[in-house]
């Protein structure tokens, strides 16, 4: 079976015959695709929020949709890194700050509302997956207040702590003697 | 054969990958007898060390028996042999290695041409720590080519377990060389950030060399009762304050020698907003490590004192208190061990039963278990303090 990885091995090492099963699980797929979807999304809104504002019928609105494309792009990274459950439930808030947003915009007045019913229904169905990831990646770190085994019987010492103590005082006392020895003969 | 191999952040497997092969006149093949998963592959399971590639392996705690010497080896080694690899590989010729300084060696690493872009010189080649060392595979296999092993091996007897003398290839000697560095006299209290197996090794090592206190810094209950059976005063920094309890260990003077085997990952705590910052600009790569230990230990290290880095920092720390380092006068070592210097010397205390290191093993499973036993030891879950792997 071809293994791109293998391509990249020094002549002579080990390469790869057969992969084993991942640590991977369905979640952490969906929260990293969740996070390029995030960055994705902020680099538009950081850099043509015009085109958003225009698209929603929402002219007016660009600095907060920058600020929501910076929002993204930080909640994005931090749903790639090792603490994507932090950054999974930020986009899970992120989502209901859009939410709160784009139902500001859904005025009768307002000529691209259906765009902007289309939006909110988006965001809905990205906040669920959103929750539903941020649910599955929980850290499984125990809590503070769980039982722990102890470990008070394990010295390392095989003949006692105090044995090694008073072995090393011996040898410190041994050294100092023979520090004094050494000053004392150069007194005349 | 089996082996655990790096397929991206967080993703570590049990693969079947081909046999070692002999490259090199001065190879040898070792059948992996136990091998162990170390506080630092958590940085590279992490993905925080830049240089793994997807296909690398794992480990570089490792001993096992020669099955295949290189033509330049026979006579310092032969099939048989039982042996422990210290993680560092050395040639045991250069100008380093003359000195004593092996985890500098100048000619083993085979991909110099990186470490000297980011480190400015190499250091030597390591196993299973990405390419900036080397890229040689690991450990964390059925089988373990060792290159320079007529230099890069550690001979042990018959009749010890491994589990006595597996951990001569890292954590031991790490520990010691942490305490040596400090110099102790036997009125020094020594502070030790960190309680995971370097910070147990280092609170025994420093115990060894007769220091007068020492103390242990950690925030998990199982690490600390492991401390304390060891002779340390423990403090729980989650719940009690750091620099109060040992102001008030000391007498107000700060512990004379500081030791760090904690790292380039320290816990983050909202009560300590630097570890906070820290960890937000590791995410967005704006800063590689989180120094908050190194920034503590400046500030209560007594003046005059030493403070001894065991714990593995890749890149660049921010806010570094330098004010305080060059006022109060300390002094800093540190280094990847130099392994060799220090094991004849670790090896006659395990052989008079001075000193037992399986005590720190909590949990030893088949090498295939190896993948969920990194998730178990990053969680700290079932009280996992140190895995060994048997392949």
């Amino acid at each position: 079976m071809f293994h791109f990885s293998n391509i990249v091995r020094t002549k002579g090492d080990p390469k790869i015959v057969e992969g084993g099963p991942s640590l991977k699980q369905p979640a952490d797929q969906l929260a990293r695709a969740l996070g390029w979807f995030s960055i994705g999304l902020g680099v538009v809104e950081l850099f043509a929020p015009r085109r958003v504002t225009e698209t929603l019928g929402m002219e007016g609105t660009e600095t907060l949709v920058r600020t929501f494309g910076v929002r993204e792009i930080l909640a994005g990274i931090m749903s790639l890194s090792v603490d994507k459950n932090a950054g999974l439930w930020a986009r899970v808030g992120g989502d209901g700050l859009d939410a709160a947003a784009l139902l500001s915009g859904l005025t009768p007045d307002n000529p691209k509302k259906s765009n902007i019913a289309l939006a909110l229904l988006m965001v809905g169905g990205i906040a669920m997956l959103d929750y539903r990831a941020a649910q599955d990646t929980k850290p499984r770190r125990p809590p503070r207040n769980a039982w722990r085994r102890l470990y008070p019987n394990r010295s390392g010492f095989p003949k006692g702590i105090e044995s090694v103590r008073t072995a090393a005082r011996q040898i410190a006392a041994h050294a100092g003697h023979n520090e004094v020895k050494q000053g004392d003969e150069r007194v005349p | 054969m089996k082996a655990l191999v790096w397929h991206g952040k967080e993703d570590i497997r049990c693969d079947t990958v081909t046999d070692p092969e002999i490259q090199d006149p001065r190879d040898a093949i070792i059948k992996v007898t136990s091998c162990a998963i170390c506080g630092s592959d958590l940085h590279l399971f992490h993905n925080f060390i830049p240089g793994m590639l997807p296909g690398d392996i794992m480990g570089h705690e490792t001993m096992g028996e020669v099955v295949e010497v290189g033509s330049d080896v026979d006579g310092k080694l032969r099939k048989g042999d039982r042996i422990v690899v210290p993680f560092t590989i050395i040639c045991g010729e250069c100008d380093q290695c003359k000195r004593g300084n092996f985890s500098v060696c100048e000619t083993t690493n085979r991909k110099r041409h990186l470490a000297e872009k980011v480190f400015g010189h190499s250091c030597a080649g390591l196993f299973g720590y990405t390419h900036l060392t080397g890229g040689y595979p690991g450990g964390q296999a059925e089988y373990l080519r060792v290159p320079f092993a007529d230099a890069t091996h550690i001979k042990v007897p018959p009749g010890i377990p491994d589990e006595q003398l597996l951990f001569l290839s890292d954590i031991f000697p790490t520990g010691w060389q942490a305490a040596m560095q400090c110099a102790i006299e036997p009125t020094d209290t020594v502070a030790i950030w960190g309680c995971g197996p370097v910070g147990q090794m280092a609170i025994r090592s420093a115990i060894l060399l007769g220091a007068n206190q020492v103390i242990a810094i950690d925030c998990l209950p199982e690490r600390l009762s492991m401390a304390e059976a060891g002779g340390a005063t423990t403090i729980n920094f989650e719940t009690e304050s750091v620099v109060e309890r040992l102001n008030e260990l000391t007498d107000g003077k700060g512990p004379e020698k500081c030791i760090d085997c904690a790292g380039m990952e320290a816990h983050v705590m909202p009560s300590q907003p630097d570890t906070v910052l820290d960890r937000a600009k590791q995410m967005v790569m704006l800063e590689s490590d989180r120094p908050h230990v190194l920034r503590e230990m400046i500030y209560v290290c007594r003046p005059g004192g030493i403070i001894s880095v065991a714990g593995v920092y890749s890149g660049l720390s921010d806010s570094m208190p330098m004010g305080a380092f060059m006022n109060k006068s300390l002094t800093m070592r540190t280094g990847q061990t130099h392994v060799n210097r220090w094991t004849d010397d670790l090896l006659r205390r395990i052989e008079e039963g001075e000193i037992d290191p399986s005590f720190v093993i909590t949990h030893t499973v088949p090498l295939a278990q190896g993948p969920e036993m990194y998730q178990v030891f990053r969680d700290k879950r079932d009280s996992c303090v140190k895995v060994v792997l048997k392949p």
